[in-house]
């Protein structure tokens, strides 16, 4: 076994040795540019494009024209909910969104607030799923877009996507998902998921950084986006810029090896989350897991450790590659907004753990893993002050702290 | 982000972690910091009463790595010191000797609060439990 131990596939995953096989000869043989419509180069990479088009489309149950490349999910989010806000701007100006999607559709939405329009956030229950009564509610004749992600990159939760797809069809707003930690993990469907536009990024799923692609529905109804960017017209007019043709080959090739290995993948994946999950409960008290345990991605897991903190705890698990809702990681100091949403106190925030299991983990990792976390969170449980307290039978809540 | 040698040290090899009996008349207990705020220090002091010297010194830290270093470094730098010289522990003194990066020097402020709460924990009870200092005593009671 090797170390470091990667176990933070939510932030990104490795690249399948398979996709940069597929990727490689794009950059030196077949380098044309796929726009160029009257030579051999050109048509060799346009193919290769149009197979990676084919590609995403078959393992979403879209269509290949249905599909836009882009740089990246922030990208795809940013073109989604501002092409589509641009767009309608005369049928409305109003967005929903929920308090715990990522920054690049927050802060697109809070963008989109200082030029006049209307967002609501919606707020997520203890499990962090968002309820779908406050959604028929905050829907209003004004509202054109509900932008609710399909899995949370934190806590690993899946949303009722559907569900919410269902509702927005039947009140005639545009429904937007950001895809990127779902896509490729579990099976997902656009026409049964009620999806009509949706964010996917290359490497949250074994392919390369810097490429992702936008899903925009066009039969009903047919989904039309403001470009954000100019020039000549690539992707439907929906998006100019030459397309990186290397990187489009290494998507679809990632998307079509997780098609192929997904039942059998998501199989493995959980078992071994499982038994993560398993052994640490059985060596430590006081582990709270965060999110919904039945609508969650199978590689994932977000674990509060009491009374420790995040940051002294991944300091001990130096080999282990993971994140932390502590706000000591961050570059806010501000503990993770995702886990406060889920209305948990900032202290149990700031013990969090994200676990992100990959294609490339072992069994053999997990069970260091979990064993160096028990050692770890022992050891520092006997430097902890709230330990000691909580095991003296003082209630923290009712303690005045003396704040600094 | 990458720890210095001392930090690490510390926070691999903790100092005097422990409590003393907080009720004891020669032991002071500063606590300070909130978890909400992902740091919290109990730093104890014992004294000899007849020297003034703090014989030992004792904590327990719920932070980050910075946090314990530097609260591992205040008891060993406690000890064998008068309850005056241990004022004198800036946190200045903690940054330097750790590497503090600037983000972590709220880690340093809150051990020198700490020891600075322990110490005037521990005057408060010399200041009741001496008869002649308090003329008023009996008026109160």
């Amino acid at each position: 076994m090797k170390t470091p131990i990667y176990l933070d596939s939510h932030a990104t995953t490795r690249v399948d040795p398979r996709v940069l096989d597929a990727m490689l000869p794009y950059f030196t043989e077949y380098f044309g540019n796929s726009a160029s419509r009257n030579h051999e180069f050109g048509w060799a990479a346009e193919q290769g494009v149009e197979k990676a088009r084919k590609q995403i489309a078959d393992l979403i149950g879209a269509s290949a024209r249905e599909i836009i490349f882009t740089s990246g999910a922030t990208e795809s989010d940013n073109l989604a909910i501002k092409g589509v806000a641009e767009m309608y701007a005369e049928k409305g100006n109003h967005i929903i969104t929920a308090a715990t999607e990522h920054k690049a559709v927050l802060d697109t939405c809070k963008k989109l607030e200082k030029n006049g329009y209307r967002v609501t956030y919606l707020p997520v229950q203890g499990d962090g799923l968002v309820d779908l009564d406050m959604l028929k509610e905050a829907i209003t004749d004004k509202t054109i877009l509900v932008t609710i992600m399909y899995a949370n990159n934190e806590i690993g939760v899946i949303q009722p996507v559907a569900e919410i797809g269902k509702i927005c069809r039947e009140r005639g707003v545009l429904f937007h998902t950001d895809g990127v930690q779902a896509v490729g993990k579990v099976p997902i469907d656009v026409n049964k998921d009620n999806i009509d536009i949706m964010s996917i990024t290359a490497h949250k799923l074994y392919g390369p950084k810097g490429v992702g692609a936008l899903y925009v529905r066009r039969k009903g109804p047919r989904v039309q986006l403001t470009a954000q960017m100019d020039g000549g017209g690539h992707e439907r007019g929906m998006r100019s810029g030459t397309l990186n043709v290397p990187g489009i080959v290494g998507l679809g090739e990632a998307c079509a090896i997780c098609q192929g290995d997904m039942p059998e993948e998501s199989k493995r994946l959980r078992a071994l989350r499982d038994r993560l999950k398993t052994k640490l409960e059985d060596g430590l008290d006081e582990i709270y897991l965060n999110g919904s345990w039945e609508h969650r991605l199978p590689h994932s897991l977000n674990i509060s450790f009491a009374y420790v903190e995040g940051e002294s705890l991944l300091m001990g698990i130096n080999d282990v590659a993971v994140s932390s809702g502590s706000a000591c990681t961050s570059a806010t100091l501000e503990p993770s907004y995702v886990l406060k949403a889920l209305g948990l106190g900032d202290d149990i925030a700031h013990s969090s753990i994200r676990f992100g299991i990959g294609r490339f983990n072992t069994e053999e990792e997990i069970d260091y893993v979990a064993d160096k976390l028990i050692h770890v969170v022992r050891k520092l449980r006997e430097l902890s002050p709230l330990y000691e307290m909580a095991k003296e039978g003082i209630d923290l809540s009712k303690v005045s702290w003396v704040n600094h | 982000m990458a720890y210095s040698d001392k930090v690490l040290d510390h926070y691999n090899n903790p100092r005097n972690v422990g409590s003393f009996d907080k009720s004891a008349s020669d032991v002071g207990t500063g606590m300070v910091g909130a978890p909400e705020c992902g740091d919290v220090m109990k730093l104890q002091i014992k004294v000899n009463d007849a020297s003034g010297i703090i014989e030992d010194a004792k904590f327990k830290t719920f932070g980050c790595g910075s946090a314990i270093a530097s609260s591992s470094l205040a008891t060993e730098w406690l000890k064998g010191k008068t309850v005056d010289e241990a004022l004198q522990i800036k946190n200045t003194d903690i940054v330097n000797e750790l590497a503090l990066p600037p983000v972590k020097i709220h880690c340093s402020v809150l051990a020198e609060d700490a020891i600075k709460a322990a110490i005037s924990d521990y005057r408060n009870k010399q200041a009741s439990k001496t008869p002649v200092a308090q003329p008023a005593e009996h008026a109160v009671a």
